[in-house]
């Protein structure tokens, strides 16, 4: 008993000593490194991979709409049907476009991607020039007798990067045609569908535009299904069950790869600083403009960790940005105002875009695009910063394969 | 009481060291931020993507031309004329549409499978006798590279083939392996007989990793390597081959090329888009067909030259600033012994871990950096069975350019179904490691002796860069 009071007595005055050794010694300590909240990271994580799961229902779901309308467009081609089809390609792109910040780290969508929706593609390579001068797929019977689908998936990227057989940018070619107008979108007359007898190349064209459709539902169905909450062993629940700190880091990569290289660099600054229409997204569609707010909006979605998703229903929970502002609320408030600006900056984008490239610098449409560039760039950095601020900058893409 | 006082003493001291190390990381980090800041030049992506990304240090202005290149990188190109006029001009004679036809994400040409036709690889030709510097004498019909596609309403110059032969051996354990040997084969040639004694090489397009780097080490940093007769009796030579750059109209040190028959990034872009794909430039004015071609002069041009000097510089500060893959698993036990059974089996005599660039290198980024090419880029000679028997200014039949590793671990993941070597013969990292013979059969012989389990920590480190 003694002994322990006695040093309880004499503790006292050398934590006083230390305390103020330490107040001396460590002034300079800098601010203590906040951790995520674990629960809260977790939530946000959840609610990521909800959203992505709703919108890659959405894909699907307007993917297979888009299929049936080819079919209708197949029965009967006239311009109504192809008009109807042309809109249902558009309302399929919609959802799509903001699945894009689900890319970049390996998930699902990596394995099917290049089959889904490379750009930009030489149209040259699905169906070539009336004059000979171009040879492609659906012009070359004597190389390709008969059409199938796996011919097309091996065709894909076989020569190049941009021979490219399958995805959105393929159908888009074969439902509005080459765009070679500066005022309006390509202008395929229906009539390039209509079966005549021994028109050979309407009926490789029309069987292609089927294969093209059926397979872009085919390589999307299991990308929905490893993201769907109604299964147990997918990829959400392998990326769920991942360290939080590692499936947050993959879900930051995928939304700066999206920002900076693939968005800002390769799809905004080459047309910007080529002013070539030859340069834009979707040039067949002129729907550029859909195709640059679709993809903000999508990496909006994660860091809001909100999604209304078609037919009405609604995704909410906390997302990755407070997920961030539970560790550092200062770099999360600037990464939500710079996301909120990219948005803004693309919707300020007039249409047609390959209008938009044309001008001085301060001609209303290229100083949007320019300025959508800067908000992506700026947002870019911030992503990288969080990432370097969490300490997951090594985090690397194969963990949850 | 002692206790209680070795307590308090135990609870000081560590007070006292907890606060000395964040002193000292506080000074050390006030230090880093008087130093320059650099951004790194490699990043964690082992992704398909991996070989794609810019430098990330890259200026707003840098990083708009990398895309732009990136562009005309990956895009295809037309036949003159065509309603897109930046990218037409392509042929009469070429191999492949885009530089991403070979160099698919930036990675290597696949290997050409038994009974296909030869694709994302060229074919170098030359007959008899040796031109200016050691050059190669070109077939007079044929030129120095076999085309193997047209533009309309020409013809191609050939279709090549390569069949291959099992060549099984064993190593010292007893485990068996085997290599397959190519031989190539002619098939539809569309411009007459070629000269007698036709020599030929294969050459896979190879992965783009950190050419800039490369081109930016500076030539005294390799010609101390040299050692042609050697005088150092380690058995390694090391030779640099010098020839003409279409830059500079000097003769240089090559260091690009499976034969490094290149001296810059600029003469090897310029060279490619001429050769593989028939886009004349600054450097290169003439097409690559030869006055014995029927038609092919006739041809639409894209353009004096078709390919812009705008859009060529684009594409060579593409090459140049893309950022390397980092290394991945550097830690893993298997992988540090792998690196040291490396080192001890002689690999690194030429497979040279780490160069540094000059530090007035352009852009920026590339300048003063420590960088780990596992090449000295330099020519050795690899035995009679690698021999194409094709010499090439100063690389004789066998003498090869030690090829840098960085990034081979990913060659798979990006390119998919590669082969490895010139040709792509080895199937494996093994295979190409066995195929070495003449200075590198003393380091091929202690792989072969070495433990199944060594081999597999050497291969595992190999898999790691």
């Amino acid at each position: 008993m003694r002994g322990r009071a006695a040093s309880r007595a004499a503790v006292w005055p050398l934590l006083l000593w230390l305390a103020a050794a330490w107040l001396l010694s460590c002034t300079r300590e800098p601010p203590p490194q906040r951790e995520l909240d674990a629960e809260l990271t977790r939530r946000a994580l959840v609610t990521y991979a909800d959203i992505a799961a709703s919108s890659y229902a959405d894909a699907l779901r307007t993917a297979r709409a888009l299929a049936l309308a080819v079919e209708r467009l197949l029965a009967d081609p006239s311009e109504p049907t192809l008009a109807a089809a042309r809109v249902a390609w558009r309302d399929a792109r919609a959802p799509y476009q903001q699945t894009e910040v689900y890319r970049f780290y390996d998930g699902p969508i990596d394995a099917v991607e290049l089959l889904l929706n490379t750009w930009p593609i030489d149209e040259n390579y699905v169906e070539g020039l009336a004059d000979g001068r171009e040879q492609g797929v659906i012009d070359d019977p004597a190389r390709y007798p008969t059409l199938e689908r796996a011919l097309l998936v091996a065709l894909n990227g076989r020569d190049g990067e941009t021979s490219i057989s399958t995805g959105y940018h393929v159908l888009e070619f074969l439902l509005w045609g080459r765009d070679t107008h500066d005022d309006g979108p390509g202008s395929r007359p229906a009539s390039d569908f209509v079966e005549r007898a021994g028109d050979v190349l309407a009926a490789r064209r029309r069987r292609y535009l089927l294969l093209a459709s059926e397979l872009l539902v085919q390589h999307l169905e299991p990308v929905a299904a490893a993201w769907s909450a109604q299964r147990a062993d997918n990829y959400r629940a392998r990326f769920l069950a991942l360290p939080a700190s590692e499936a947050l880091g993959l879900a930051l990569r995928g939304m700066g790869s999206l920002s900076g290289p693939e968005l800002a660099g390769e799809r905004l600054t080459v047309p910007y600083e080529t002013r070539d229409q030859e340069n834009e997204h979707s040039c067949f569609s002129d729907t550029t403009h859909e195709d640059v707010l679709g993809d903000t909006l999508g990496i909006q979605n994660v860091c809001l960790g909100r999604y209304a998703a078609q037919g009405g229903t609604k995704v909410l929970g906390p997302g990755l940005c407070d997920a961030l502002g539970s560790a550092d609320a200062t770099l999360a408030s600037t990464l939500r105002q710079q996301i909120a600006a990219s948005v803004a900056a693309a919707r300020s984008i007039p249409a047609p875009f390959d209008r938009a490239l044309a001008g001085a610098d301060d001609a209303p449409g290229r100083a949007a695009i320019k300025r959508t560039i800067g908000a992506l760039e700026a947002q870019t950095s911030t992503l990288a910063k969080a990432a370097a601020r969490l300490g997951i900058a090594a985090a690397t893409a194969q963990a949850a394969r | 009481m002692k206790r209680t006082l070795l307590s308090r003493a135990l609870v000081l001291s560590w007070f006292l060291i907890a606060c000395e190390v964040t002193h000292e990381d506080e000074v050390s980090a006030v230090d880093a931020s008087r130093a320059e800041q650099r951004a790194p030049i490699a990043l964690h992506d082992a992704t398909q993507n991996a070989f794609s990304a810019p430098l990330p240090g890259l200026s707003e202005h840098e990083r708009a031309r990398f895309f732009v290149g990136n562009s005309y990188f990956n895009q295809n190109w037309l036949s003159a004329p065509s309603s897109v006029r930046s990218r037409d001009g392509l042929g009469p004679l070429f191999s492949a549409r885009s530089c991403s036809g070979c160099h698919f994400k930036d990675g290597r040409g696949r290997a050409s499978a038994a009974g296909e036709p030869v694709h994302t690889a060229v074919l170098r030709i030359s007959t008899r006798g040796r031109g200016r510097h050691g050059a190669p004498e070109p077939d007079p019909r044929y030129g120095d590279q076999l085309q193997t596609d047209a533009v309309a309403g020409l013809v191609r110059e050939a279709d090549v083939y390569v069949r291959y032969e099992e060549q099984p051996g064993r190593f010292a354990d007893g485990q068996p392996y085997s290599l397959r040997a190519p031989t190539l084969t002619l098939a539809a040639l569309g411009h007459g007989q070629p000269a007698d004694g036709l020599q030929t090489s294969l050459r896979v397009a190879p992965a783009l990793v950190g050419m800039g780097l490369l081109e930016a080490v500076p030539e005294q940093a390799l010609c101390v390597r040299v050692d042609p007769d050697d005088r150092d009796h380690d058995g390694i030579s090391g030779r640099m081959n010098r020839v003409p750059s279409a830059q500079s109209g000097r003769v240089e040190l090559g260091r690009f090329g499976w034969k490094a028959e290149q001296a810059s990034v600029l003469d090897q872009t310029a060279a490619a888009f001429v050769g593989d794909m028939g886009i004349t430039s600054r450097l290169f004015a003439s097409e690559n067909h030869t006055a014995q071609q029927a038609g092919c002069a006739d041809a639409a041009s894209g353009g004096t030259p078709e390919l812009d000097d705008a859009v060529l510089d684009s594409v060579v500060l593409y090459v140049r600033t893309l950022a390397l893959p980092a290394r991945r698993d550097r830690e893993r036990p298997d992988v540090v012994r792998g690196e040291w059974l490396f080192a001890t089996a002689g690999c690194t005599s030429c497979h040279t871990p780490t160069l540094t660039t000059a530090d007035d290198a352009v852009p920026r980024e590339l300048s003063a950096r420590t960088i780990h090419p596992y090449s000295d880029l330099l020519l050795h000679d690899l035995g009679p069975r690698l021999s194409d028997q094709r010499p090439s200014f100063q690389a004789e039949g066998s003498e090869w350019r030690t090829a840098p590793l960085w990034g081979i671990g990913l060659v798979e993941r990006v390119s998919g179904g590669s082969g490895f070597l010139h040709d792509g013969r080895a199937r494996d990292l093994p295979e190409a490691v066995l195929w070495h013979g003449g200075e590198a059969e003393p380091a091929k012989l202690r792989f072969v002796r070495m433990r199944a389990a060594d081999r597999l920590a050497l291969i595992a480190f190999l898999e790691s860069l």
